[in-house]
């Protein structure tokens, strides 16, 4: 789930900034200054000291780190290293040309490819079968959900001896149908495919549960009057109803779930350890940091991957601000 | 059953072939609308017990698909060696082989101890998150004070900053200080959830301010109206960031990969990936009882309190 967990990060951030940061603006017109100064001076007091714990949390951990860290990346620092000097933008330089930082962006451009479309159709199917039941809805739920509670690490392993060349019961079955046993997590052209289709029964149930949320929000009366108004066929009602007020959703679940995708690591680091083929930006940027020392370069890679996942969230946070006008 | 096969004999085509509608055709008319409507239904219920059957057929297989992992995790876990080495392909052992694999895996590795460090870091995250986020998400959604805009714009700036990229530069301040391979290393930059201030901004944002003025004039101090007045109004916005933060933590491999090489303060899914990639890692048997033991916590709170449980990871 970690991957998931951490997104939720930033993709449950942005509900309502845009509205959020409006409000705040016209609380402090409300307020004339001036008024009631001692208790103005007090609540201003207690509003600093309320917050000193959380200012001096976000520069310990955010500020000062990202100001470190780009500064890091033009110097050729190496963990340890008694010299270094500044290299400018040789780093960034070095990485477009560095044929592994190439082959993990690509790969995990490839990963996003695989798991976002086919997770969220997925989700989106399983979620209107699922909407449309009725005791069973619970029975549903909680089965495709699953995937989502458990440790990811854990169920790794467990794809991992599902996938195991000769004691895995795929390869077994495999071998039966005579198709011959495969080295899911060893040739260069199934690691990918692999990985995605542990990602995708990881997301699944997440998907699904965001678009049923959405779905049960639409009020029966809404469907009514669409019959009503001649929308007799439920494929109909379907198309002038749902699909309108779920577009929102789907784009919401779109960006979620490149965010997702875009920091696989957990399963490259359980099945793959980032073996030829199965390369991605995540454990590109662990192994150089922490296993090579390359801290500079690192650095470097690190600031790239920000750099496109803030793509990402601003991408999310516009869908969001359309969202809004939606619901 | 008699009305339904009635229905043929009374086809639309018999009625348009009566020109004149006496008043007796237009009462069998009458009557014979039902058994007509009748014989619809029945084709409708029909149609509709096609549709349930397809659907479930569909949720079935999926969901088989999505049960799989878990269920070849625990028939293996309770399989014999041979069994496994074999390949068998059944759905359930053969012969039982009892708690052995578990015996053998909390030999391999010290399982409990994995739990109980995932337990102390986790609930020291959510501790130190509640503590830091609560007040400042009061301050700002309730008081002016000169640096809220700021303050909240970092915060909603901050949100889209994961931990892989401060990652670097907070590991080597710990190195500097010597502070790896500790739990304060493994807590720490999870101390401040951004995500939790803004959260509990937007829900404190709906308190009424008569309340927080009345309680002000009755002589409380803001101290106190956080704690007794503001906080538990807040409760169920706390409980959902408390799932949430409990399962992310619970589940997080990348900083403790990063900070712990020691495996006595390894964490579930570090303790699950030393195990794996040690020696034993081709133990099949005993790495399913170590990743069922592992994997059962949050599944049972998910099970226990699932309506809970999802709120707190959807939000």
């Amino acid at each position: 789930m970690n991957a998931t967990q951490n997104d939720a990060h930033c993709r449950q951030g942005a509900p309502s900034v845009a509205t959020a940061a409006k409000r705040a603006g016209t609380r402090d017109a409300k307020r004339t200054p001036g008024t009631r100064g001692g208790l103005r001076r007090r609540e201003h007091w207690t509003g600093f000291s309320l917050c000193l714990p959380a200012w001096v949390l976000l520069c310990a951990l955010y500020l000062a780190p990202i100001i470190v860290l780009a500064l890091l990346s033009v110097t050729d620092y190496e963990m340890g290293a008694v010299r270094w000097k500044v290299v400018g933008l040789d780093n960034y330089r070095r990485a477009f040309s560095d044929p592994v930082f190439r082959r993990s962006l690509a790969n995990t451009l490839l990963y996003m490819v695989l798991v976002v479309p086919l997770s969220v159709a997925g989700g989106l199917f399983i979620a209107l079968l699922v909407h449309a039941r009725g005791v069973s809805r619970a029975f549903y739920e909680v089965i495709y959900f699953l995937p989502v509670t458990a440790t990811l690490v854990a169920m790794a392993t467990v794809w991992q001896f599902l996938l195991h060349p000769t004691l895995g019961p795929f390869n077994h079955l495999l071998d039966l149908a005579g198709l011959g046993r495969h080295n899911f997590l060893n040739q260069p052209g199934l690691m990918l495919p692999t990985l995605a289709a542990i990602g995708i029964w990881q997301l699944l149930g997440f998907n699904m549960i965001l678009f049923l949320s959405r779905l049960s929000q639409i009020p029966q009366s809404l469907y009514d009057a669409a019959a009503i108004d001649g929308a007799s066929h439920a494929i109909d009602r379907f198309l002038c109803v749902t699909v309108p007020l779920l577009g929102p959703t789907l784009l919401f679940v779109i960006v979620t779930s490149s965010i997702t995708a875009f920091k696989i690591f957990d399963t490259v680091a359980v099945l793959t350890q980032g073996r030829h083929g199965s390369e991605v930006l995540l454990y590109d940027i662990y192994l150089e940091g922490f296993t090579y020392s390359r801290t500079g370069y690192a650095a470097a890679l690190t600031v790239i991957f920000l750099a496109l996942i803030l793509l990402l969230s601003v991408w999310q946070t516009r869908q969001l601000d359309k969202k809004v006008h939606y619901a | 059953m008699m009305r339904r096969s009635a229905a043929p004999r009374q086809a639309p085509a018999d009625w348009s072939a009566d020109d004149t509608v006496t008043l007796y055709g237009h009462a069998t008319s009458h009557a014979q609308v039902p058994s007509a409507r009748a014989h619809w239904a029945g084709l409708v219920r029909l149609k509709r017990a096609l549709i349930l059957l397809a659907a479930h057929g569909a949720l079935l297989a999926g969901a088989a698909v999505m049960l799989l992992p878990f269920v070849w995790m625990l028939v293996t876990s309770v399989r014999p060696a041979n069994e496994i080495f074999r390949g068998s392909l059944l759905p359930w052992p053969e012969h039982f082989h009892g708690w052995g694999h578990y015996h053998e895996a909390l030999a391999y590795v010290p399982l409990v101890r994995f739990m109980l460090n995932g337990v102390l870091v986790c609930s020291g995250i959510l501790a130190v998150q509640l503590l830091v986020a609560i007040p400042a998400s009061y301050a700002l959604a309730k008081l002016r004070f000169g640096s809220e805009r700021i303050l909240f714009y970092l915060v909603l700036a901050a949100l889209c900053v994961p931990i892989q990229v401060t990652a670097l530069p907070l590991y080597l301040g710990l190195a500097q200080v010597g502070g790896l391979n500790t739990y304060f290393a493994m807590m720490l930059p999870f101390f401040l959830s951004v995500f939790a201030i803004f959260l509990l901004r937007q829900s404190l944002k709906t308190f009424p301010d008569d309340i927080l003025q009345a309680a002000r004039l009755d002589g409380m101090s803001e101290f106190e109206i956080l704690w007794r007045i503001v906080v538990p109004s807040a409760r169920s916005s706390i409980a959902a960031f408390a799932v949430f933060s409990l399962v992310a933590h619970w589940n997080d491999l990348y900083w403790p990969m990063i900070v712990i090489s020691d495996t006595q303060l390894a964490p579930p899914p570090l303790g699950m990936m030393f195990f794996a990639t040690a020696e034993t890692g081709s133990d099949y048997g005993a790495l399913m009882a170590g990743a069922t033991v592992l994997t059962l916590p949050l599944v049972l709170i998910f099970l226990m309190a699932r309506r809970r449980f999802i709120q707190g990871l959807t939000m």
